[in-house]
């Protein structure tokens, strides 16, 4: 089978590490996909230091936008949300280990949009954010 | 029947592979049907030999472009079985049709709470307008409900004709459910009502015969780019009398008889609704598309289409996991809109594009369609003249791949 579906997406699409809510919580953003119905919440608890203590992310979707967000969960916890504010799409892709059409790109950069918008405090995630 | 084997030689894009040893086995083709090479060549001759603007020029090649873009419409009303060429109009496709409809004949003849019956099936292109209308001038909109097997629920359409609609607009066959609809009901009941009716043939026009006159539809839309023709040309049939009393849509060159600083007459019909330079060699494909599907018969297609549609439901319907949508192959054209359990059909789509084949994840265009059945989006596979049983079993194969992986 293609790269696309490679073991490690399908691993965290079928078993996610990091899927749920947090209550309380500091930051809590969610956004969908209107083209294929993916949604993805996000939230997250920051400490003293301004660094993620926890972040956990919910919603359905296909294999690439849900696997992307639990990847991206692993990835921010003990991050500065400062550092968090930087990221960008190639992170994603690097997360990922694939190349991505312009469609499916939609679905793997869903949770950082939704991420980014949730720490910037802003009221409507924009694509300009995942660019 | 037809000779299938045949038919998919006339289409250049069956050569291609989609990687080296994999064929291209097209299930999309109620988003765009493939184009014969007739078509291709029409457009390609039109460009290298007779290339001008039309009804303007005196020219040789003025004329010549001018007589080919009207021989088209001369043979697309007869694929439609329309009383005359000049009630065949030019548009870009099936949604401006509606928007030509819903801005020019809507906006002369309906008033705030006036009630236009639309249907749970629709393809956005026939909401998303009357929804503008509705905002803008306070209509009402009513709907016909899809009943559970994917049937729209016609006694509950008679008991919205009792609130004396204006217009019904709804869709001959649904892009999702594969439904077809008794059109000519649906008509005759409307106008018993007094009411107007549209029909959006978009899904329809490309795989049955459709005949205008015996249907009786004030109005009729659809897409060259659907039925082997080009993209960026369409058409909305009108009854004449409607089209007549219709104030012009787009203003502009071609559709004016005469222009003074502060006024102008509007052109007769079919170009009082032609704004501008249209799409001239589109018109030119889509003459030889209508060509292409006459001289193999609507009927031995529509009848092609049904065998491969009753073959495809029962193979995939043996898959455990996998629910189709839509009613029995009775009342469906070529449309298999499906979801595996536990598994996106975005992955589905995207995992079977590996080996070649092409089929539509999402909701369609018929997002309203898809909250009523729960279901954020499907995967949709559906078949045309050219599609085989082999590509069904391949689509099947290909479903049980899926499975494996997310297994």
């Amino acid at each position: 089978m293609d790269d696309l579906y490679r073991e490690v997406i399908i691993e965290h699409y079928k078993h996610p590490g990091y899927r749920g809510h947090l209550d309380p919580h500091d930051v809590q953003f969610a956004d969908s996909n209107p083209l294929c119905g993916d949604h993805i919440e996000i939230t997250l608890r920051t400490d003293h230091q301004g660094h993620v203590a926890d972040a956990r992310f919910d919603g359905r979707g296909c294999a690439i936008s849900q696997a992307s967000a639990d990847l991206l969960m692993e990835a921010i916890i003990g991050k500065p949300i400062e550092e968090i504010k930087q990221l960008n799409r190639q992170d994603i892709l690097d997360m990922l280990g694939i190349d991505l059409g312009p469609v499916r790109l939609k679905c793997a950069l869903l949770s950082l949009k939704v991420l980014k918008a949730g720490v910037y405090g802003l009221g409507e995630a924009s694509d300009s954010l995942v660019e | 029947m037809l000779d299938v084997n045949e038919i998919r030689k006339d289409f250049p894009i069956f050569q291609r592979e989609t990687k080296p040893g994999t064929r291209l086995i097209y299930l999309d083709s109620t988003a765009t049907s493939q184009k014969p090479l007739l078509v291709i060549e029409a457009m390609d001759a039109y460009y290298r030999r007779s290339n001008a603007n039309i009804h303007r020029g005196v020219h040789m090649l003025a004329e010549e472009a001018t007589s080919l873009y009207e021989e088209a419409r001369v043979k697309i009303a007869r694929f439609i079985n329309a009383p005359s060429a000049h009630q065949v109009i030019y548009t870009r496709n099936t949604t401006e049709s509606i928007n030509l409809v819903a801005y020019s004949w809507a906006r002369a003849n309906l008033k705030s709470g006036d009630l236009v019956i639309l249907t749970e099936m629709e393809h956005h292109s026939n909401l998303v307008p009357w929804q503008i209308l509705q905002a803008e001038r306070g209509i009402e909109l009513g709907f016909i409900p899809v009943t559970e097997d994917g049937l729209l629920d016609l006694d509950e359409y008679k008991t919205l004709l009792s609130r004396g609609p204006k217009l019904v607009s709804f869709t001959h066959m649904s892009n999702v459910l594969g439904t077809i609809n008794p059109a000519a009901e649906i008509i005759r009941l409307a106008h018993e009502a007094g009411a107007v009716t549209l029909v959006d043939a978009a899904q329809s026009v490309p795989h049955l015969k459709v005949d205008v006159q015996a249907l009786g539809t004030d109005f009729l839309a659809f897409s060259a780019h659907k039925m082997c023709g080009p993209t960026g040309i369409g058409v909305l049939y009108g009854k004449m009398e409607l089209l007549e009393a219709m104030p012009p849509f787009l203003g502009g060159g071609d559709m004016i008889k005469e222009v003074k600083l502060r006024s102008f007459r509007t052109n007769a019909l079919p170009y009082k609704f032609e704004a501008g330079t249209p799409a001239i060699a589109e018109a030119v494909g889509f003459g030889a598309a209508v060509d292409y599907l006459s001289s193999l018969g609507m009927d031995a297609i529509a009848a092609h289409e049904h065998e491969i549609t009753e073959y495809a439901l029962e193979r995939l319907e043996e898959i455990p996991g996998v629910n189709v949508f839509g009613p029995s192959a009775q009342h469906k054209g070529g449309v298999a809109a499906f979801t595996l359990d536990g598994v996106h059909p975005h992955d589905v789509a995207q995992i079977l594009d590996q080996d070649g084949i092409a089929v539509r994840a999402g909701h369609h265009c018929a997002q309203p369609l898809h909250e009523k059945f729960g279901l954020p989006a499907t995967s949709r596979a559906s078949f045309y003249l050219y599609n085989t049983k082999e590509e069904v079993d391949l689509l099947v194969s290909g479903i049980y791949k899926v499975k494996e992986l997310f297994g």
